[in-house]
Order: C-alpha cells, then structure tokens, then sequence
C-alpha cells in the first residue's frame, strides 16, 4: 500500500470503485458540507473535492476536505497548479496529509478567466504532470522537490490525474498519460463520456502502451439533460464530443431528466465490462440522484474492506 | 491618449521621442507616429485652452546610450519627456537624465514576430533557459496560456486553444512539428520544474556581462 486510503484498498483489490465529486460551498458555511456529504454517504468509496473548479473561488479543497473527513467520507483532494508555486503545494501537502487526506488528484486547473478572478495572475510554476512528480517524490524519497532535504513524516497519498479522451491532439493523449503515469500517478480519472466509440479508439492506445495494467483507470460519467447539452457544447470546459443520438434520446424525451440518468446507467453498466476500466467517477450533477444512479447502475452496496 | 493627456496635464512644453528600431517596424513608436501623436497632443491641448509645445526627435536606438544622449540638448529645453519607444528606452533615458520626468506613451506587450503584414504574434518571454530544441522550435512558455512543458491541457479543440479560437494551441503545433520531423518521441520525454527562481525574472532584473566588449 502507498498511501493506505480506502480507494487505494479498494482498487488493489480489484473491486469495481465508485468516486464522485463535491463542490465546496462558495463561503464557509459548513451546513451546506453536511448536506451534500449526506447525499453522497455510503454510495461512494471516495469523493473528489474540487479545488476552485473553473477558477470560481470556494471554499479551499483542503479544508472541505478536512471536514468530509470529519463527516465520515473518504475524499480526493483536488490541488491545481494554477493557483499555488512549489512552496505552497508542498506546505499545502504537509497540511493536508497531517489532517488525514490520503489521496489527491493533480491538475493544472481551468484558466482563470473562466472563473470570478479574471484579474489573477496564473502561477503554473509546475505542471500537473511535474505536480505529480513532486508529489511521488515527497511520498516515495521523503524528500522535498529537488531531492535534498528531508521531510518529517511521511506524505502518504494515493495519486490521481486526469486525462481527457477527446482533446487535441488526440494522438498525444496516450503519450501524455504515459508520462503522467511514469511521473507516479496510481490512478486516473477521466473526463465525461458520451462518445463511447471516441472512448474506444482512446483506450484501444492507451491498451497498446501497457498503461492500463500500470495505473487504475476510473471512467468520468455524467447524466445528460437538456440543460448540459447546452452547457457541454457551448460553455463549460473541456468540451466533450456528444453524439447525436444521444442529443435526440434527450430532447425527444417527455422526462429529459429520466432519459439522461438511463442513458449514464447504460453506460456506467458497458463501462463496467470493459478491460482496463477499474471503477466510474461520476460527476457533474444534481446530488440528489447520485445514491439512485449508483443503485439503479447496481454499484450498491459500496464494499467494506480492511 | 487620454491617460498621456492626464499625466501630462502640467506640462506646457515637452519632447515627443520616438525611437528608430523595433518600435518603428512595428508601427507603434517611430517618426511617423511620432509626428501623428504630437499633432493629436497639440490639438486636444487647443481646444481646452492650455496650448502646448510638442517638440520630436527619434533617435535611430533609443535603447543604446550613445543614441540616448543625442536627446540631450533638447531635454533641456522642455519640462517633460514622453516616450513612445519601448520600457526599455523609456528607462534608458530615465538612467541618463535624471533631473527630467519620462512617460511612457505606448504599452509595451511582448516580444512577438511579424506574423503577416499587420499582424504580430507573442513569441517569447525570454524565460532564460531555452526549451525550443525539446519543443520542435516552438515556445509553450510562451505561447501555451498556462505555460505547460510537458504536454497539451485538457482544453484545446480544433487545434484551438479554449481561452481564444483565434489562438493556435501551442501543444497542437508542437504536435504537428514533431510528427512532420519524424521525431514524436521528443514527446515522451518528462521535462521536470523549471529553474523560474535561478533563471527567470523571478530572481529579479538580470544582467549580461560580457568582458571582452567593455571599454
């Protein structure tokens, strides 16, 4: 075990997991914490905690972290490098892991003029693959980047990144997760997936580079509905191909809402068959419905493991 | 022009300058808009009643001292000096004249290539360790709009970059180099932290010394 976190157990042992994702409150009301932690309790094995996700300031990862933790949920500890130089992610992972965060995803982090800042002078002192090689080394050699002085304790993360199957160029997509792997990532989250055949293709590179068997792939759904096609296609970021059928599935529907959740079931259920996929993370929605689509995708109960 | 006509504002007498290099290619700081930009100061200063003289003068490098210095007998003779070379002149002549106030009368964005007739292009940041020979000879310290080394974000679509569709993705274009040049396994090389603190600006202003040229 690297980090000993309950999605690490979970996926060394070869379980199918199930991980979604938190918006901390735009404040600090801790309220808004306990509500959506008690949506997402028992239907997850860990729950992604976004770090000013599209450079919309929030709540700091680390702290919603510290109170999942807190509520009795497993996070992931989003950290981008948009926001923070090397000084600062390292302290910020000495703070983190003494709180008892186990594991973390690394990003670069949406530009900041998407976000509520758009004054802000971007950092990016690292990259996220050169985050994850910094993190590999804290946890791995004990020592700070650079390799010369030694840390008191242990940094034990577990150690995510992303990876988006559809953006350009998508030749280097497996290249670039190859390097992400080789820098110590453990496991990957991917972005939404809609175009299932798109998905393939990537997969199908990823396979022949061996990378599946060296790191855990977790597939990023995300139910459809009429508002998101909008939001999808037109505004947020990344954009993710969807396919037209998909797109009329929905909008031909009396229930959009309904339709989209059947749709992301039949595909977390295709997903679940497929080689190299170790588990879904499921993301982009209303917190409500999350317990049901696990239930319906019959991902419930979540394992216990020792 | 109104926040020069601002700054300027207690001024009655002052040296338009202009300077004969990159700024004159570019048609942002040369005799031409020189000339352009003083007849628009004298006018707006006309009209509200508070005439002033425009004096120009543009030096062939406003940048080198020599060239610098050739202001000098002018700059007595005014009580401002506004400067339509790059920050660079403007501080040149700020080290040689010290008595005098300097504007700068333009701001200066980037070091950029003439991409066509009209059009330029931010090409580097003079970052201070050169990554061109791992990147195909294209720059994503500068050209990437979140200085990425080791590969494209999540973002592009289109070969375009999601904070402008105007902007190729400096990533695609590295892509597109190196597959034309055969050579796609500079790709997989993991390029680690860059030195920004021991390189960079970030440790301050730098500076060259070459021995063998002083005099």
């Amino acid at each position: 075990m690297k980090a000993g976190s309950h999605l690490e157990k979970v996926l060394e042992k070869g379980m199918f997991a199930v991980t979604g994702e938190f918006n901390p409150p735009k404040g600090n009301d801790v309220s808004v914490v306990k509500r959506k932690a008690g949506l997402l309790k028992d239907c997850v094995d860990a729950v992604n905690v976004t770090d000013n996700q599209t450079a919309i300031v929030r709540m700091s990862s680390i702290a919603a972290s510290s109170l999942l933790i807190q509520m009795g949920l497993e996070p992931v500890m989003q950290m981008t490098t948009r926001d923070r130089n090397r000084i600062a992610i390292q302290s910020d992972l000495m703070g983190a892991t003494a709180l008892g965060i186990r594991n973390m995803l690394c990003l670069t982090g949406d530009h900041q003029s998407f976000g509520n800042q758009v004054d802000s002078k971007n950092v990016h002192d690292l990259d996220s693959i050169q985050l994850i090689d910094c993190v590999r080394t804290m946890r791995d050699q004990g020592t700070l980047l650079g390799g010369a002085e030694k840390i008191e304790g242990e940094i034990k993360l577990f150690i995510g990144a992303v990876e988006n199957p559809f953006g350009d160029p998508i030749e280097f997509r497996a290249i670039r997760l190859g390097k992400k792997v080789a820098a110590g990532a453990d496991f990957i989250q991917t972005q939404c997936i809609y175009d299932m055949n798109r998905f393939k293709e990537w997969m199908k590179m990823v396979q022949d580079r061996g990378l599946d068997e060296k790191c855990h792939i977790l597939a990023g759904v995300s139910p459809l509905n009429s508002e998101r096609i909008i939001l999808r296609k037109e505004k947020t970021l990344p954009k993710v191909p969807i396919p037209d059928v998909l797109i009329d599935r929905i909008t031909k529907s009396k229930d959009p809402d309904e339709e989209g959740i059947r749709i992301c079931i039949e595909q977390i259920k295709e997903l679940k068959e497929m080689k190299g996929i170790h588990g879904i993370h499921l993301m982009g929605m209303d917190l409500d419905k999350f317990a049901q689509i696990v239930d319906r995708a019959g991902l419930s109960p979540r394992p216990k493991v020792e | 022009m109104e926040e020069i006509l601002r700054y300027l504002d207690p001024y009655n007498k002052i040296l338009l300058s202009g300077c004969g290099a990159c700024v004159t290619v570019c048609h942002a700081g040369g005799e031409k808009e020189v000339e352009l930009l003083a007849s628009g100061l004298r006018m707006a200063r006309q009209k509200i009643g508070k005439r002033m003289e425009v004096l120009e003068l543009t030096p062939a490098r406003q940048c080198e001292p020599e060239f610098a210095l050739e202001l000098g007998e002018t700059i007595e003779k005014v009580e401002a000096v506004v400067s339509i070379a790059c920050g660079v002149g403007v501080q040149t002549l700020v080290h040689h004249f010290p008595k005098i106030p300097v504007f700068p009368g333009v701001n200066t964005a980037f070091l950029g290539e003439t991409f066509t007739h009209g059009v330029w292009e931010e090409r580097c940041q003079a970052c201070g360790n050169c990554v061109l020979e791992k990147t195909g000879g294209i720059c994503p310290v500068a050209r990437c709009a979140k200085q990425l080394l080791n590969g494209p974000c999540g973002g592009p679509s289109n070969g375009k970059c999601e904070i402008n569709q105007e902007t190729d993705c400096a990533w695609q274009l590295i892509y597109d180099r190196l597959k034309g040049l055969g050579q796609l396994y500079k790709l997989e090389e993991f390029i680690p932290a860059k030195r920004w603190g021991v390189e960079s600006r970030d440790r301050g202003p730098r500076r060259i010394v070459r021995e063998d040229l002083k005099v």
